[in-house]
């Protein structure tokens, strides 16, 4: 009946449009599909996580009550939700670096201690590497410091893998250093390191290697044990 | 921040990462000698406990409670770290060691959490982010607020100030003299019939031999002439004068202020410059719309006006954003009316900016009605104009309008002529309290002296009943006074009695011999028993020299220094209670109420010049040798 041109025609479709928002408004029109997704956001970060209990713990580990109370309570007042993921991680340990870029080497770290690989550390896992660090054998620390470079957990260490470990120790140092830092540095550090643990010169550290290279290492042996005091 | 002295164990121990790779022996590790084990302290501030672990305080060694700062608060006897601070403020203080955020709580006042964090040694800096913005605002109000009223003493006049100061405070201050004040209203007059002249030119005024309506300005032009010079010549001296009082005249030709005037009187000069010339007459005219700006000059006397003109300076942005969203908006809506209404015949909407006319006019919901659409769709869309253009203009206007309230009130609480009694009173009353307890003072030496006199001549319940009861803590102040008073060699008077003596000296400079009290005045130092007793034990001098050293204010201690000489044995011995034995001549019923001046005793003569064996006149004492001290 009524021959609309172009422009009525828009001007009608928008009038319906405006027709039905208003109706909405009133709730008298659902609209199909779009489910709210904001609210399910917030359901994920209320995550919680409670470690198992403190004589558990105390068995597993090679830590007192009150050593692990007091790591507990550190731990759980930077990380509330009992649970720190990577972010949190490079975050805290950046606190600690300044001058320089830790964020590598706090990726290494977090994957050295999430043992399940779940991508978050709980409690537990922290508390299990502190133990093997502070609390283990020569041979146990030597153990964890061969998990922290095998970054692929094959059970060898290539060139590579140490060059990453080795630049992200670098990078922790920053631009401001004396001498001046070379870009050379890194690499001549790992020939060096390959050096002195690789005995059959195959281009891979094993563990045997390894663990045999620190022990004959009178300042590895010594260093290892700097830290036994820390908590 | 909190993480790292909590996790610092973690990092060190992380560190065992690095060992393998070392070249060298690594470095001693720091031995934790005081093996504490992590404890429990507790914390009471003002009764109420708090309790930590020791080593939440230590995440913070720089602060009060993180470092041995705090030992210094250690109770023994009831093993607990007493602060004598508010327990409310002190919550959130205790929050930052434990969460290493600050907050900053709502409730508070600005100062009381400055002063808080101040003691605990806590930098304000660290506020967290959620509450800083509005600790900041607080901060700027507050500081706003104590500027205001510090700005009343700009009006002060201080002493030496050259003509150009003197008169430039009187022009940016009218109310500081009566010159200032009635220059102020006569160019707020002239200005007012500046305008009043222009607009009234415009307007026509009877015939003329043409049967033609003229406006007035032609028909009396000589008289509107007259009248036009006398304002420019009155503005143009003010300018001038300010210009010479201007403490920085670079500064002040790029105020606003001159370059209202400016404008406002350029164009008469121009005027006077080019009347002969044809062709720049069109230009001419022009001008005369400049002189319209001579309205603007009322903003230095309108209050309301100049904090109009500001407001809109700082709505810079709103208005800004408010333009572009309009204009925006406006071509939008031109270009589909004008689409719409292609169509229809003899249509209005001729062209694009044709049609921004009827945008305007529709969305500041005018409607003159002069471009109306025709066809369906043009009416759609018209109305859909409208009610957008409700909604954008609303939008801002709330932000420029709370702007202006707010420097608004502020401007009507710094009001200067309010704020000034006010001020004035509250200092009034703040000088009263403070002269009450210096009349305690002086009320307690007095008394002091009064036991002594009543120690050897009266009895036991006479002394019981004049003794006042002070508080040890008064007693303690009181002595500090007397030693003070001892060591300069001068003493606490009120300022009634400075005064009196300040006229009777002016007046006469020996006294008679007759002791007149005038009880009227307040309380007085009984001067009179120090001079007579020390009359006995010390050798003559000579008294005052109506010579007075120079008036020094030194913060309400005015300090009258005369010959040093003549104080030190006059003043010195006035409260030394041991020694002198012989001062109980002195009057007793009228030792509180007798004015200094005149309490001579009867049979001391005023002494001259240099008399042997005369006493010191009370009077020329007691006036040369005053100090008075209005606010202890």
């Amino acid at each position: 009946m009524l021959s609309l041109d172009g422009l009525e025609m828009i001007a009608v479709l928008v009038v319906m449009g405006l027709f039905i928002k208003v109706l909405e408004q009133f709730g008298m029109f659902e609209p199909v599909g779009g489910e709210d997704s904001i609210e399910d956001d917030f359901e994920l970060s209320t995550v919680c996580h409670r470690p198992e209990s403190m004589d558990k713990l105390q068995e597993q580990t090679k830590f007192t009550k009150k050593e692990l109370q007091v790591l507990y309570r550190g731990f759980k007042n930077e990380c509330p939700s009992g649970v720190v993921n990577e972010e949190n991680f490079k975050t805290i340990y950046s606190q600690f670096f300044p001058q320089g870029d830790s964020s590598m080497y706090a990726h290494f770290l977090f994957e050295a201690f999430d043992t399940d690989k779940n991508g978050s550390v709980s409690f537990e896992d922290f508390v299990f590497g502190l133990s093997i660090i502070l609390r283990g054998t020569i041979n146990d620390r030597l153990n964890w410091a061969f998990n922290l470079y095998d970054l692929n957990k094959d059970g060898c260490i290539t060139k590579e893998e140490m060059l990453d470990i080795m630049k992200s120790i670098y990078d922790m140092m920053g631009k401001c250093t004396y001498p001046n830092m070379q870009d050379e540095a890194p690499r001549e550090h790992v020939e060096n390191f390959f050096q002195k643990m690789d005995r059959n010169k195959d281009g891979v550290v094993t563990i045997e290697e390894f663990i045999e290279s620190c022990q004959k290492d009178e300042n590895i042996m010594q260093s290892m044990q700097l830290f036994d005091n820390v908590i | 921040m909190a993480g790292v002295s909590a996790w610092l164990p973690f990092a060190r121990a992380a560190a065992i990462g690095w060992m393998p790779v070392a070249n060298g022996p690594m470095p001693v590790a720091p031995r934790d000698h005081s093996k504490r084990k992590d404890e429990l302290i507790v914390l009471n501030v003002s009764g109420r406990r708090f309790q930590t672990w020791r080593t939440t305080l230590d995440r913070y060694p720089d602060s009060l409670l993180g470092s041995s700062e705090k030992e210094f608060f250690f109770n023994e006897e009831t093993k607990e770290y007493f602060f004598d601070r508010d327990p409310d403020s002190f919550r959130s203080i205790l929050n930052f060691y434990r969460t290493g955020k600050l907050h900053y709580p709502r409730y508070e006042c600005i100062s009381a959490y400055d002063e808080e964090l101040a003691f605990f040694g806590i930098i304000p800096e660290i506020i967290g982010d959620c509450c800083y913005e509005e600790y900041k605002d607080r901060k700027r109000e507050n500081v706003e607020r104590l500027q205001d009223d510090q700005e009343e003493n700009k009006d002060l006049k201080l002493p030496n100030m050259t003509a150009r100061e003197t008169m430039w405070r009187a022009f940016e201050n009218p109310h500081t003299s009566t010159m200032a004040l009635v220059f102020y209203y006569v160019t707020g007059f002239f200005i007012a019939i500046s305008v009043l002249t222009n607009v009234v030119e415009t307007v026509p005024c009877g015939t003329s031999t043409q049967q033609k309506e003229v406006p007035c300005g032609e028909r009396y032009t000589v008289a509107f002439f007259c009248m036009d010079t006398a304002c420019v010549m009155i503005f143009t001296v003010e300018y001038l004068m300010r210009l010479f009082a201007a403490p920085s005249r670079y500064h002040f030709m790029r105020s606003v202020m001159s370059i209202i005037d400016v404008v406002a009187i350029l164009p008469y000069y121009i005027g006077l410059v080019m009347t002969d010339n044809e062709d720049v007459s069109g230009a001419f005219v022009t001008l005369r719309v400049f002189r319209v700006f001579r309205i603007f000059k009322f903003s230095r006397h309108s209050q309301g006006l100049r904090i109009l003109g500001y407001t809109l300076k700082s709505c810079a942005s709103e208005l800004g954003f408010l333009l572009f969203s309009l204009t925006m908006a406006i071509i939008i809506f031109a270009t589909v009316m004008f689409y719409a209404e292609k169509g229809s015949s003899s249509t209005k909407f001729t062209s694009i900016p044709a049609s921004f006319w009827y945008t305007i006019v529709t969305m500041t919901t005018l409607g003159y009605g002069d471009m109306v659409p025709k066809t369906i769709a043009g009416k759609i869309f018209g109305s859909i104009c409208s009610l957008s253009g409700v909604l954008v203009i609303a939008l801002p206007v709330p932000v420029i309008v709370s702007n202006f309230s707010r420097i608004y009130h502020q401007n009507q609480r710094a009001d200067k002529r309010r704020a000034q009694k006010v001020q004035k009173a509250r200092l009034a009353r703040i000088r009263i309290a403070k002269t009450g307890s210096t009349n305690a003072f002086l009320q307690s030496k007095r008394s002091g002296l009064l036991d002594e006199l009543l120690e050897l001549t009266g009895t036991e319940a006479d002394e019981q009943k004049l003794s006042k009861s002070v508080s040890l803590l008064e007693s303690q102040h009181y002595h500090l006074l007397y030693c003070l008073e001892k060591t300069t060699a001068h003493e606490f008077v009120d300022e009634q009695a400075f005064e009196q003596n300040n006229l009777e000296t002016a007046l006469q400079s020996y006294t008679s011999p007759s002791p007149s009290p005038s009880s009227s005045h307040g309380e007085s130092t009984s001067t009179c028993c120090g001079c007579r007793a020390r009359r006995k034990n010390t050798p003559p001098y000579h008294h005052h020299h109506p010579q007075r050293g120079p008036l020094q204010e030194l913060s309400a201690i005015h300090i009258q220094c005369v010959d040093p000489a003549s104080h030190k044995t006059s003043r010195s011995s006035l409260n030394q209670k041991a020694e002198d034995g012989g001062r109980v001549n002195c009057r007793r019923g009228q030792v509180t109420t007798a004015i200094i001046s005149l309490q001579t005793p009867p049979r001391r003569p005023p002494p001259p010049p240099i008399p042997p064996q005369a006493p010191p006149s009370i009077q020329t004492m007691s006036s040369s040798h005053i100090v008075k001290v209005s606010a202890l």
